[in-house]
Parts: C-alpha cells; structure tokens; sequence
C-alpha cells in the first residue's frame, strides 16, 4: 500500500506517494529528485545522509518518508537561500573542509545544527557535536577549523 | 636549493570543486540516472570455501520485473587477476564469504533482491583455510588446486638480498628480532563502489566507475569479458574517496557489464557498506619476522626478514604491496646489508588489494620499533640513532634507489623540538605516558611498476582566453586537480581563473597510468607543466608578431617587452590574433611526460622512482595500565614534501593520512570468523574508522627540499602521512609501560595481555650492553 504525503524539503512542498518502509534519504533522493545528501552506510552510521526535520539533525536513510509528512526539511541543497554560499559553506573551503566532499552536505548539516544550538563552540564542543559524522579524508582537523572560524564570527 | 619564484604556486587556494561540494551540486556515481537504467544486485557466497554443485535461476528469471539472471554457465568470461586465479562469476568453487556467483538485473532493487533470493545454489563446502600459518602447513586445504604452476597455497615469492646479511650478523654487537603482524582493515572511502554500464545501439560500451586507472581497468575489462577496448569509453564521476579501494577494476564492474550485456539495457550496480566491506579489496594482514643488528657504535649492518603476506582467496594488487614493503628494509636509513624473503599466501577469505601505503605501514610498524629496541640495547637515543643512520641526499641505497633530495634529517628534529622529546621522553612513565618515534620512506616520484610511468597532457587556448588542461590523472577528492592547474597557471603566466582541468573521459584524456603511488602532483604535474610551457610558447610567438620585440614575458595575463614594458597586450587578444585571420592558428600543445626511472631487475634492483618522500612522526600516548587503553594525546610530523605546490592541499592530506594511521594504530581491523571465514562484523561502527573525537589536532610541519626533478620541486605526499603512525604509537606505548607491541591495532585487552605477560624486546645478541 501506497501512502500520499507532503514533504516540504527546502521551503518547496512534493506531494509524493511512497511505501511505509520507504526511508526519507531514498524518497528525497528517488523522488524529490535531490541528491545532494548521501547513503554512505544506511545504518545511522556516517551521517553523509543527515537532513535538518525541523530544525533537528537526522539520519535520513533511518528515518522514514512518512515520518516527515508536513515536516519543515533542508538538505545540504537549502543551507544557501541564494547563489551565495553560507558562511559555514565558505569557512570550509578556506580551511580545507573538503576533499572527496562525500561527507560534506551530512557534516554541513550537523555543523548547522550545532551552530544553532552553541553559536560559540569550543574545538573540543565541535568534536563532539560532529562526532557522528564520519569523513576519511580530512582527518577532520579542516572541518573544526572551518566550524571555529563561523563560531568565532 | 633555493625555490622558484612563484606567483600561483605556493599559495593556499581552495579546491576548484569545493563549491559544488559543499552546496549539494556535484553528482557522483550514484547520483547519477540513465534513462530506462536497470538495478543490478549480486548473490554471494555463504562459504569460505566450497565446490558450486548447481545453480538454478529459472525461479528468478520468472519473476515479473527481472530482465536478467546471469551466472558462470550462461555469459562469456575469461580469468583474470596476477596468475589469472578469478573469475567475475565463479565456475567451479567459491575461495571465500562474498565470492559472486550469480546476478540480477530488474526493474528496481527490491525486486532484484527477491530475485536474488529465488536462485537455488547447491554447494559441497569443503575444509576452509583463513590462517596464512596454517595455509603453510602439509596437508593444509589447497584453495586454488586447479593452479599447477605454484607450491600449496603460495601463489608468489618475492625474495631478495644485497651485501652479506650472514656476515652482518656475526660483525654485529647488537641484534634484536621479533614478529610484528597487522590486521585485515579497509579503504573505508564514505562512498561505497557504484558502477554504471550502457551499450549504444552499434555496441559501444560506455561505463561510469570512480576508478582511477582507467586505462589498465579498460584493457582489464576488454581482455575479461571478449570485448573490444577500442570500443569502450569509460567515464570517471567525482570519486567520494578511494585511498586506494577504487583503484583498478574489481570483480562487480565485469559483473556491471555482463549484466546490461545480457539486460540490453544500462544497469547501476551500487555495493551497501555491508558489500563494500565483504565484496571489495582489502589490507592484507602480514606477518614480519624481523631481526635487525648494528655495530657497537649504533651504524645499522643489517636487516634480515621472513615475510608472510594473508592476501585472502585470489591475487589482486595486494600481491604486489611486498614491492614497497622492500624498499622500506632496505632503504629506510642507509643499511647496507639485506635479505627478505616472503611468501604470499591464499587464504579463504577477503583479499588484499591497493590500500594507501600498500604494505609500508607494514614494514614501517617493524622496522621503526627495532630502530628503538636497537637503540635501548645500546643505552642509545632513539632519535639520535636516526639521525646518526638517516639517508642523504646523493645516496644510491643497496636496492638502487637514488636518493635526489633528502629532508629525513630535518624531520627528525623538527618533530624532536616540536614534541620536547629529549626533556620528555622516557620521564612520563609515572603518569603511564610515553614519547614513541618512526619516520619512513615512500616513493614521491611515481613508481615504475608498468612498461611506461608516464602521463599525457594536452594543453588548448581557446578565443576567450580560457585555457584547458586535458590531462590523464583523475581528481580524487586529494586536491590534484587544483594543483595541476596551479601549475598551469604559474606555467603560462595567467591567473588561475583562466585554468580548467578536465580529466574524466578516455575518449578526450591522453593515456596515463593512473592515480596511485603518491605519483599525481609529480607525473601528472610535470606532463602539464611541459605542455603548458609549449603553449606559452606559441603564445609569446603570436604576440611578438602583434609587439615586434622578442623579448616577452607573461605575468598575471598581460604580455609586454622586458626593454620596452609599455609594449603589452592581453594574452586572450594574442590567441585571438593568431587565430581570427586568414591561415591563422589555435594555440594547442601536448606532452607527455615518463620520469627517468628503471623497471627493477629479477633482484629487484632499480630505481623505481625518480624521487623519495621522507617524513618523521613522534606520538605522545597515555596508557591506562587497569584497562590497556592508549589514548592518542599528541602527533607531530614532519614531511619532506620536496615543494607544497598548495599547502592547505598538502596539509590535508598529512592531516587525513595521519588520522587514517591513527585509525590502524588503535581501532581498525575486520576480524574474521575463523571455523567459518566470514567478517564477524562487517559495519563502519564496530570496523573502528576514527571519528572526530578519536583523532587529536595533527601538527603537521612542511619541509620542502625542492627536488630538482619534481614540478617547481613538488613531490608525491599521498600516502606518508599514514605510514608510520602505527609504529610511532607501538613506540610510544613502549616508552610509557615497558611493553613491546607486536601486533597492531593496539586494541585495549592486546595491551592489557602483554603488559601482564611483560612482552619485551628481544634482544639476541649483545643483551645487556646497554
């Protein structure tokens, strides 16, 4: 069976109609046709698939469809309103935030989240607010000085 | 050596894709979508070992939405692999878990996998091997008895001496030996392999894979399957990390194709992280006995080594990595007498491939801890004893290694003042911390493994100025593709806004050997460094016809007189007035650059790189004697990266090497099941990849040596990083609780059990002289 629901992924509303089972990353992906986030495990254990659900950090391929009927979602597509990258965006390709860019739009999305709760983390906050988030080409010493830099402003 | 002057090189720039990452825009393999794609999926093995009986698809073939069921008894394949020991689908047995025996083609996934389930495939299990040690002995199950042309399950020696390693010994005052082993571990790129087939209506094959040897993978893929390589394109999609999984074809690809061969249809074939741990290349474990020995007044005489390499059920890559292992014995310091004789082992079960440092870490992790047994023997201080042995520049090693530049020195004090090493090490040992060293040695100059070493590059100036490198090389995430068009750009003379790079396509990009051996920024460099210095050329030729003065340069775009500056034009106006005009002429240029290196001889002697990248590391742990836990709480390198061509590049990939070798060090390993073969727990969470809270701040020191053979003096840095942290770690670990690490990861209840069992330095001559 079929459900029809409406998810509202960076301030546009698809209607879309999909299995009970079927995880937000593959509808978002498959269906919503946005493929800036990523599976890189489908088990909750990277993070390269996270999406903001109002506002709060989730693993997408572990979080179902239906779940986020009527949900406020961004993807790593909506960080940026316009052409312009975010500051957050832009600190990581200063600071040498990205190589293979696999974990990216995950990392970018648990950064925000974490920015909005703690404006001003300290290096050791910002280890731990990302520790969810996988990256294997960093060493990730580029991802927390791109996440100081925003928090220092 | 004193550095070029440089406008471009040099300065810290951000990657050129940087800006589709971080925004969602740019579409790797698996984003990518073809119209009326098919999903493929692959039926495993359950067994390490065991005779395939029978297959029966017919059940699957009938479920509505299949459109392909193909399995050994109904494609064409031929065997491939070093020994051609492999099949894409297997024929007559399966060697370990995951081994491919049939596949499927349907509509979407969830039908493929039920499909999957509906195949009926009768084995014979047969007694499974998983321990090398074991694989060795009489009687031991043969896991490729159809292979006459090789002893039991040793399917290659690598064997190798120079000096006289008997003699050695008997002259030295000190020896120490031992067995050092390391585990089965994984690439563990965030991207797991994806790879996508088509065949046109003439039977033009077209494959998008993030490969990174295309033009081996295509031969490989042509010779496999029967098909014609001239009528194969393969693209690269932006690669979401390889460090070496996605070097060269592996078993799916041929599957991919056979699948949208059989289908008539194009066919995605995506691996889940469990596939990608169980179904793709691995770090083979390998077992070194080690004994080292030096003279009274700490000059090392020599190394001796009997080598045992776990390369799991068939020979891929991985049975090549005791090459690089070799340099290491006898070339890390200057040794002058040496033997190695290995054995490379079949085993049921997953099998090596290419991984970053391919067998270095290895040989590093044991020939850097008897470096310090060495010198504890001799009441000496290990980095003093470094020092004293390190390699210099104008070296030619006994293997035949020309030492160009040498910045091991340099290293070594660096990391020594930058970690307080002679007020501290050997003085925490109340507080269970400890100090532990090791540097390395790894090819930076390519690594002649193949007829040819070279890459191309061609070089084309278009009417608006922009200027586009097509090289050979591919971007692998590493930043290559900013640094190739850095090069370009300070080459020519324009700013680097002007420079595009493309390299993703065998139909447009000149032939390379591909990406691996630290060898991009050095091959690939100096290719477009040779082309774009042919278009300036061309360039400044068209304008002296414009200007009337042959005394031009270029800088920052604008051509002028150096005795006349008024005389100046835009470069963009010259390319345009040599071409808009009767008989005129586009400015294009192409090179190809192979660096002057040997194929190594029978002995393995030659050299195999035109230069050598050296670099130094000192851990500081702290132990927790009640638990075995070692907390990392520092890590300084040093590297001799000949000249940073971009430094954040360069930094980055010390930064993520290092982490990555941290990972080896303390948490990283794919247990295996013994009874059974299989990988207890093939997920990223129990494999023990390091988050963000396991890996400290790197400090990361850049010491450039400007090699005269290297692009603006730049060498290979890829793998360094990594390659002697588990060593340095093991040392440090001995220097806090008096143990000697044997085996890495140093996973907590290990060192709980030697520190219990007071594993020690074995010291075999000249115990007590200290």
């Amino acid at each position: 069976m079929k459900y029809e629901i409406i998810l509202t992924v960076n301030g546009v509303a698809y209607p879309v109609e999909v299995d009970a089972h079927a995880s937000l990353l593959h509808t978002v992906r498959d269906q919503v046709g946005l493929t800036g986030s990523k599976e890189g495990c489908d088990d909750s254990e990277c993070g390269a698939c996270m999406m903001l659900i109002d506002g709060r950090p989730v693993n997408s391929c572990s979080y179902l469809a239906c779940q986020a009927d009527g949900a406020e979602i961004i993807t790593v597509e909506g960080l940026a309103p316009g052409d312009d990258l975010t500051p957050l965006q832009s600190a990581f390709l200063a600071e040498g935030g990205v190589q293979c860019g696999f974990c990216t739009p995950g990392m970018l999305i648990s950064a925000t989240a974490l920015l909005a709760a703690n404006p001003e983390p300290t290096p050791d906050e910002i280890r731990v607010g990302l520790s969810g988030n996988l990256c294997r080409c960093t060493g990730y010493d580029g991802i927390v000085r791109a996440v100081s830099k925003v928090a220092r402003g | 050596m004193t550095a070029t002057e440089t406008r471009v090189v040099g300065k810290r720039l951000p990657k050129l894709d940087a800006p589709d990452k971080v925004s969602g825009r740019i579409q790797y393999a698996d984003d990518l979508d073809i119209p009326g794609m098919l999903t493929g999926a692959i039926l495993r093995s359950p067994h390490a070992h065991a005779r395939i009986v029978s297959i029966d698809v017919s059940k699957a073939e009938a479920l509505p939405g299949v459109k392909a069921v193909i399995h050994a008894g109904n494609v064409q394949q031929r065997p491939f692999g070093y020994g051609h020991d492999n099949l894409p689908l297997k024929d007559r047995k399966v060697r370990c878990v995951g081994d491919e025996v049939a596949a499927v083609a349907a509509i979407d996934e969830a039908t493929a996998k039920r499909a999957l389930g509906l195949i009926d495939v009768v084995y014979e299990v047969l007694p499974a091997v998983v321990d090398p040690l074991e694989a060795l002995e009489d009687g031991a199950p043969l896991i490729h008895d159809e292979r006459l042309d090789i002893d039991g399950n040793v399917s290659m020696r690598w064997d190798f001496e120079t000096g006289d390693v008997d003699k050695a010994a008997e002259e030295a005052a000190v020896i120490v030996e031992g067995t050092y082993s390391s585990p089965l571990a994984a690439p563990g790129a965030i991207e797991t392999h994806v790879v996508i087939a088509s065949f046109d209506r003439s039977g033009h094959l077209t494959v998008w894979s993030p490969v990174h040897m295309v033009f081996m993978y295509r031969k490989e893929l042509a010779d496999t399957l029967g098909l014609d390589w001239g009528n194969i394109t393969i693209k690269q999609p932006p690669v979401g990390g390889s460090f070496g999984g996605k070097i060269d074809i592996d078993t799916h690809d041929f599957i991919c194709v056979l699948l949208a061969e059989a289908a008539q249809r194009p066919v995605k074939l995506a691996m889940s992280r469990e596939e990608e741990f169980i179904g793709t290349r691995t770090r083979q474990p390998i077992h070194f006995k080690l004994r080292t020995g030096a003279d009274a007044d700490g000059n090392i005489l020599f190394r001796d080594t009997h080598v045992i390499s776990d390369n799991g059920a068939y020979n891929a890559w991985g049975s090549h990595a005791m090459l690089v292992a070799m340099n290491t014995v006898t070339s890390l310091y200057r040794v002058p007498n040496s033997r190695m004789r290995c054995a490379v082992v079949y085993t049921n079960k997953s099998y090596g491939g290419s991984v970053r440092g391919f067998g270095n870490p290895q040989s590093t992790f044991a020939v850097e801890q008897q470096l310090e047994e060495i010198a504890d023997a001799l009441g000496r201080d290990p980095m003093e004893l470094r020092i004293q042995n390190a390699n210099q520049a104008g070296d030619v090693t006994p293997q035949g290694l020309k030492i160009t530049t040498c910045g091991l020195t340099q290293c070594l004090e660096s990391v020594k003042e930058a970690s307080g090493w002679n007020e501290r090490r050997g003085k925490m040992k109340d507080r269970y911390r400890g100090l532990g060293a090791a540097a390395f040695i790894h090819v930076g100059g390519g690594a002649r493994i193949y007829g040819s070493d070279g890459c191309g590059a061609m070089i084309k100036m278009d009417d608006s100025g922009q200027i586009s490198l097509i090289s050979g090389s591919s971007e692998l995430g590493q930043g290559s593709e900013t640094a190739l068009a850095m090069i370009v750009a300070e080459e020519v003379g324009v700013p680097m806004s002007k420079v595009r790079v493309i390299h993703s396509d065998t139909d447009v990009k000149p032939w390379d050997v591909g990406v691996h051996a630290s060898r991009t920024t050095f091959v690939a460099g100096n290719a477009a460094r040779l082309a774009a210095g042919r278009a300036r050329d061309k360039l400044l030729a068209a304008a002296a016809e414009v200007l009337g003065k042959d005394d031009l340069v270029i800088e920052d775009g604008v051509i002028s007189s150096r005795s006349e500056p008024e005389r100046a034009m835009p470069y963009d106006k010259a390319i345009r007035r040599l071409l808009l005009r009767e008989e005129g002429n586009v400015i294009m240029s192409t090179a190809f650059y192979d660096p002057p290196t040997e194929n190594q001889d029978k002995g393995y002697i030659g050299n195999i790189s035109a230069t050598y990248g050296f670099g130094a590391h000192v851990a500081e742990v702290e132990v927790d004697p009640g638990t075995g836990q070692v907390k990392l709480l520092n890590l300084w390198t040093a590297h001799d990266v000949g000249r940073a061509i971009n430094p954040s590049a360069v930094e980055g990939q010390i930064e993520g090497g290092a982490v990555m070798g941290i990972g080896l060090a303390l948490t990283e390993e794919l247990p295996v099941r013994v009874e059974v073969g299989e990988l207890m727990a093939p997920n990223l969470h129990d494999y023990g990849l390091p988050t963000m809270v396991d890996a400290p701040r790197i400090h990361v020191d850049l010491i450039e040596t400007n090699d005269p053979l290297g692009p603006f003096g730049a060498k290979g840095i890829g793998e360094g990083g990594l390659i002697p942290v588990p060593a340095a770690v093991a040392n440090a670990v001995a220097d806090a609780v008096g143990i000697r690490p044997r085996q890495f990861p140093l996973r907590p209840w290990k060192v709980l059990d030697w520190i219990q069992t007071g594993e020690t330095s074995n010291v075999v001559k000249g115990a007590g002289r200290g």
